[in-house]
């Protein structure tokens, strides 16, 4: 039976460095390779020595394919590529593409020129590994190689953010990244056609959420924001520079238009600009709305919002301040969170999922002293707030992909065991699918039991929809007969008389002949009508014709009547047939010796 | 399978392909050479139009001065312009299930099918076809609407005044079918019926047949078309380029393997090289603006103007045209250009690397963003305001008939120091002009046709090998100016198949297998059996089940058994149910071998008697016959059933089943 085996190296019940194996037709492929944000250490990476121990990762894998730009999922690329070795085919959508390598060079840059960490991936290792990248087009089937084609579909989330569809033979697998269900005001919905997969791999951030309405969510948002701005506090909102930030840069610039406010807006990092120039590029990305309007007005092109001097932390009065990374464990975003975490009139708004291990995630869980480098501890006088606006599914949102997609098998990876483990109820409960959630190194295998194709013959084909109608009758199913020729890699379904023509084979002749005696009083000719009559009133729905040169057939059973030279009414009946009417022939003669019933015309 | 071809012009085509069980329109293009017979639509008054003298027939018998304007010579039809439809009569065309437009100029039927013919489909398109191809007709219903034509000329129509009328008149094909131009409201009609697709997407059509569309080359978003079932591949191939210009190279391997591929769209002009054209374009703008004259560019919105842009951008400095005002003007200049920005995904690979860094893909943005080129909705508002001379002028329609270009031709047409610069090929340079002479001004034909040229066209047949070529008949020959030149055509073998409006080919295909699924449980249970060596056979008897065009095989259900009943002598009487013909038998039944294997099975007094065709075996103490035969066995056995049976299933260990 063939199987197809999926095993997390990242994100097996876990947030962080998604790194998926899937074998499918004896295909490897690696479904994201992430980093996590959690670890400084070994565990930052995706343990890739359980794939090979001392060889190039090319000789295993046909391709690896990275669902968007998110560091998680793209973080360990050159080192994978690089440092560990592949070269093979690395699959990415345009805009991730065109992303990745600037937040990997920013990674980098925190990791080796800020932490002083060696044994790093290098700038010239990010364009190496950037050069094996071939860009994926929403909807394109890439054929990897004669058998394995992949398809992208678009799922919210981020910009270029895609899911897979992984195709082997008539076996597939879908996953999804990370995606989000509903669309919000600069991306669209994840969207998928019914192409029931054998399994759909989806994440699960958000596995035991539902949120409540966008909306409201919004409203609470600036709320907050403008409550902090008109006390004259500083508000900080750690964003990734990419994603969430633009998201929210809309709803402020919106707000800030209509309320007419005044206090200045900052974006930090050069990445601003440059960012908001890859969504104005690539806008056929964005979300309905924005594509319609972009040429009058490009909701890219922000009035209220500056560019963030790092001397402006101090300056007095009010303001919003976004503020990389995301999740406060690095960068300019944990500076001004130093320096503003002592005031009570100060806000941070954590719009999204932080990773256990990071500031971000202990603040969140009320931890108010935090043990910085050095032995220094500082104390969170500051407002913090979360507000969830990571654009993940929820649980309805991943119970409707699964509605759509209709798959057979259900592996849930990034997220945590706990959630992960309710929803897996639900799921197996509404769907009745099994699912899974394998952790980190363990393999969850899945028989498939696919279709066999093969080319049948036009004429065979057509002769039994005619004779079978167009919807076979459940009770009366017709049975067709064919002979399926195998060569090769080839499968042929031929009727039998063409299999034989196809195959230069003679037809060989297997014929019965059998003498019948039977006591019949009448004149021959008599005799083989009350034979017809007889079989007519016994064999109901076989064709049974009484031909003008003294034969009955029975579909192609040949039956003659001689009458015996001394006595008249002993008639010889002679029964002859083919092997192929070996049962109806076999039955007949048995029939005939019984002699013919009295009463007969 | 069948071709119907709506269209006579061979690079605008209109194909309706009847494949399977599915009715595919391949393409819907509108061919507006018709305009060419049409006075020009002037933004304001002309004293000159409205001052040619009417036309009436020599004998004075008809007059028609009200309809048709005498201008140097030539007769023009006084009446807002109208265009050849593609053929509508030759079949239904309500039942075309699905339009496939391979590029944004082959779209712009699309209203007068889907609006007016009950057609009830789905059309597909790329992305950039779709709304390059929504810009273009919303400029050209703009041209016609802002200066409407209260009189609409129908009188030369009539078959018996047309035979007499002077020219191209007379000629015009099919005139009683031209149709003036459709609404805003018709075209959002028709382009809410697009479903987008992207290049080698797999597109199913009813189970049936799989479509998809790959990159041509030609411009953004411009698509050949695979149609194809798992036995047959027809290639739609239309507008294609093998140049490096600015949208993806073309994709040539995936049309390999082709049965039939119908060849469209090669170039107009396949005596000119785009590249030297480009060069000319150059030079003859400096040499204008030089010399204090204005250069006016009838052009369209979107394709090569993106590479005149680009071209001029890198030539702008050398040639010390750094003051010059460049000037696009069209109701979607704007649009073209932001949208041109916008499709990577669409681009060669050098733009798709400038979209990397993050820049713009082509440099018409650094050329508005330093105010060297400036764009307007029309000459009337900004523009007028705006307007310094010697200027360079883009502006469409590039027939001159309608459009900001017929004020241009007026204003600077007295002016030998103007130049007009042909660059797109759909029309006749000297028919465009001919309504405005006598004409002062320059004219430089100039024209720029990036498609396949018949050099590049035969060496692509020659690798991707297709079984047969269809393409229009003006193919299968040199053009009339140049019938020398058997260069010029398409010289193959076998022979193209030639078609012409109106024409309805028979695709030369065998169909003769289909795919159908066995379904696991069946294919577990089938026995193979090697026949010979490395090819194996099973007999299949199976249900098979169609639906939606897919057809599956699934294992014979059992019959229920059979209710228990007292008379167990009557149920083995009943005559067998299930009709289950055997297999058929092949092979051969060796004599030695035989008589050996009856020994072995307690036969032993056998009399072997050799005959013409093989032997006769009489097993005498059973009184059975047998007959060996090369290929066949007779057996005569009378009222022995058990040694029948065995008998025969002797003689079918020597034999194969199929």
């Amino acid at each position: 039976m063939p199987e197809i085996k999926v095993t997390p190296l990242g994100a097996g019940q876990d947030v962080g460095r998604s790194c998926i194996l899937v074998s499918i037709g004896g295909k490897n492929i690696m479904l994201d390779c992430g980093m996590h944000m959690g670890y400084n250490d070994d565990r930052r990476f995706p343990d890739f020595s359980y794939i090979v121990q001392n060889s190039r990762l090319t000789d295993f894998l046909d391709c690896v394919i990275i669902s968007h730009f998110h560091l998680d999922h793209c973080g360990a690329l050159p080192y994978m590529s690089e440092m560990v070795g592949y070269d093979g085919p690395i699959y990415m959508t345009h805009p991730t593409k065109a992303i990745c390598p600037i937040l990997l060079e920013d990674f980098r840059k925190i990791t080796v020129d800020k932490k002083g960490e060696t044994n790093f991936f290098t700038s010239q290792m990010i364009k190496d590994c950037m050069k094996k990248v071939i860009p994926l087009n929403l909807h394109q089937t890439v054929q990897v190689d004669d058998e394995l084609e992949i398809k992208a579909y678009y799922a919210g989330h981020v910009l270029g953010a895609a899911m897979v569809h992984i195709k082997v033979g008539s076996e597939s697998v879908v996953y999804t990244g990370d995606y989000n269900m509903t669309p919000d005001r600069h991306l669209g919905a994840a969207w998928i056609d019914k192409c029931r997969p054998d399994i759909l791999i989806s994440e699960s951030t958000y596995a035991t959420t539902i949120r409540d309405s966008k909306r409201c969510r919004e409203r609470d948002f600036l709320k907050k924001v403008h409550e902090s701005i008109e006390r004259g506090g500083k508000v900080l909102i750690p964003v990734f520079a990419l994603g969430r930030a633009q998201e929210l840069c809309i709803l402020l610039e919106t707000f800030w238009e209509r309320m007419n406010l005044k206090a200045p807006i900052y974006f930090s990092t050069g990445l601003t600009e440059k960012a908001n120039h890859y969504y104005k590029l690539f806008i056929t990305w964005t979300n309905q709305k924005i594509r319609k309007t972009f040429v009058q007005r490009n909701m890219f092109e922000f009035k209220h919002i500056k560019a963030f001097d790092r001397s402006y932390a101090d300056n007095p009065g009010p303001m919003v301040v976004f503020a990389t990374p995301g999740m406060l464990h690095a960068g300019q975003s944990l500076q001004i969170f130093k320096k503003w975490a002592g005031n009570e009139k100060n806000m941070v708004i954590m719009p999204g999922y932080c990773v256990q291990g990071t500031i971000g995630h202990k603040i969140l869980n009320g931890q108010r002293k935090l043990e910085m480098e050095g032995r220094t501890t500082l104390d969170v006088k500051l407002q913090v707030e979360y507000m969830s606006f990571s654009a993940h599914a929820d649980a309805k949102g991943i119970m409707q992909l699964i509605r759509m997609a209709e798959p057979r098998n259900m592996l849930l990876v990034h997220g945590e065991a706990v959630k992960m483990e309710f929803l897996k109820g639900k799921i197996e409960q509404e769907f009745s699918i099994d699912c899974y959630m394998p952790a980190n190194g363990e393999t969850t295998t899945i028989t498939t039991n696919p279709s066999v194709p093969v080319d049948m013959s036009l004429s065979l084909l057509k002769r039994e929809m005619a004779l079978g109608g167009p919807l076979p009758d459940p009770k009366k199913p017709r049975t067709m007969h064919g002979t399926l020729i195998m060569k090769e890699n080839s499968l042929k379904l031929v009727s039998s008389e063409q299999a034989l023509k196809e195959l230069g084979l003679n037809e060989y002749q297997l014929r019965f002949t059998c003498r019948v005696q039977l006591q019949d009083p009448h004149s021959d000719v008599d005799t083989l009508h009350r034979i017809y009559t007889h079989l007519k009133n016994v064999l109901k729905g076989y064709t049974i014709q009484h031909l003008p040169d003294s034969t009955v057939m029975v579909e192609s059973i040949v039956i003659k009547v001689t009458s015996s030279a001394e006595d008249s009414s002993t008639k010889v009946l002679l029964l002859s047939w083919s092997y192929q009417d070996e049962d109806l022939g076999s039955y007949l003669s048995s029939l005939l010796k019984k002699g013919l019933p009295s009463g007969l015309c | 399978m069948k071709l119907y071809c709506l269209s006579g012009h061979p690079t605008l085509p209109c194909n309706v392909l009847k494949f399977k069980s599915t009715t595919i329109m391949l393409d819907c293009g509108l061919d507006t050479t018709s305009v060419l017979s049409f006075l020009p639509l002037p933004l304001v008054h002309s004293l000159r139009l409205s001052k040619l003298p009417g036309w009436s027939s020599k004998d004075g018998l008809i007059n028609l001065e009200k309809e048709l304007k005498e201008c140097a010579g030539r007769v023009f039809v006084d009446s807002q312009p109208e265009f050849c439809l593609p053929e509508r009569e030759l079949l239904d065309l309500s039942t075309v299930d699905v339009i496939l437009i391979s590029n944004y100029h082959c779209m712009m039927a699309l209203p007068y099918i889907t609006e007016h013919t009950g057609f009830t489909g789905t059309v597909y398109a790329t992305e950039p076809t779709l709304q390059i191809g929504r810009l273009l007709m919303e400029e050209l219903v703009n041209f016609m609407e802002r200066v409407p034509k209260a009189q609409s000329a129908t009188c030369w129509k009539n078959k018996e005044i047309q035979r007499l009328l002077p020219g191209s008149l007379k000629d015009a094909v099919d005139v009683r079918s031209w149709k003036r131009c459709y609404s805003l409201q018709e075209v959002n009609s028709a382009l809410s019926r697009v479903q987008l697709v992207g290049y080698s997407q797999k597109v199913e059509l009813f189970g049936a047949v799989q479509i998809s569309p790959l990159s041509s080359g030609y411009s953004l978003g411009s698509s050949n078309w695979i149609i194809q079932s798992h036995h047959e591949k027809v290639s739609y191939v239309s507008g294609s380029s093998l140049l490096t210009t600015h949208p993806q190279p073309m994709d040539q391997s995936s049309l390999k393997n082709s049965d039939v591929l119908i060849l469209t769209g090669l170039t107009q002009i396949p005596t000119a090289n785009p590249d030297g054209m480009l060069g000319e374009f150059c030079s003859n703008l400096a040499m204008t603006i030089r010399a204090g004259g204005n250069v006016l560019v009838p052009c369209y919105s979107s394709g090569v103007i993106y590479d005149l842009l680009e071209c001029l951008y890198q030539f702008i400095e050398s040639a010390n045209l750094g003051t010059t005002p460049f000037y696009f003007i069209s109701p979607v200049a704007n649009s073209s250009l932001e949208f041109s920005q916008i499709f990577a995904e669409w681009l060669c690979h050098n733009k798709q690397t400038k979209v990397y860094l993050p820049e713009p893909p082509f440099p018409h943005a650094e050329l508005i963003q330093t105010n060297k080129l400036k764009h307007y909705p029309s000459i009337h508002g900004d523009f007028s305001s705006d307007f310094r001379q010697p200027c360079v002028v883009f502006t469409g329609h590039p027939s001159l008939r309608f459009g900001d270009v017929v004020h241009f031709m007026e204003l600077w047409g007295k002016s030998s120091l103007n130049t007009v610069i042909f660059t797109e090929p759909d029309f006749s340079y000297l028919d465009a002009l001919a309504p405005y002479q006598q004409l002062s001004m320059k004219c430089v034909y100039c024209p720029i046709d990036t498609r396949l040229n018949f050099h590049q066209v035969s060496k692509l047949l020659k690798e991707i090998q297709p079984l047969h070529v269809v393409c229009p008949e003006q193919y299968t020959q040199p053009p009339v100016s140049q019938s020398h030149r058997s260069d010029l055509m398409l010289d193959l073998q076998p022979p193209p198949m030639p078609y012409g409006r109106c024409s309805v080919l028979n695709l030369p295909f065998r169909r003769r297998y289909e795919r159908v699924y066995i379904l696991p449980e069946l294919a577990n249970s089938l026995v193979p059996n090697e026949v010979k060596p490395g090819i194996s056979v099973a007999t299949v008897s199976a249900v098979l089940h169609s639906k939606d065009n897919k057809h599956t095989l699934q294992s014979v259900p059992k019959p229920p058994p059979a209710p228990p009943t007292k008379k167990r002598k009557r149920v083995m009487e009943e005559p067998p149910v299930v009709l289950a013909p055997k297999p058929l038998l092949s092979g051969a039944v060796p004599l030695e071998a035989f008589l050996v294997i009856l020994q072995k099975h307690g036969v032993t007094e056998v009399k072997v008697e050799e005959t013409a065709d093989g032997y006769i075996l009489h097993l005498q103490a059973q009184d059975t016959l047998i007959q060996l035969e090369e290929d066949g066995t007779h057996i005569v056995c009378d009222n022995n059933e058990p040694l029948r049976t065995t008998l025969r299933d002797l003689v079918l260990r020597f034999l194969q089943k199929l």
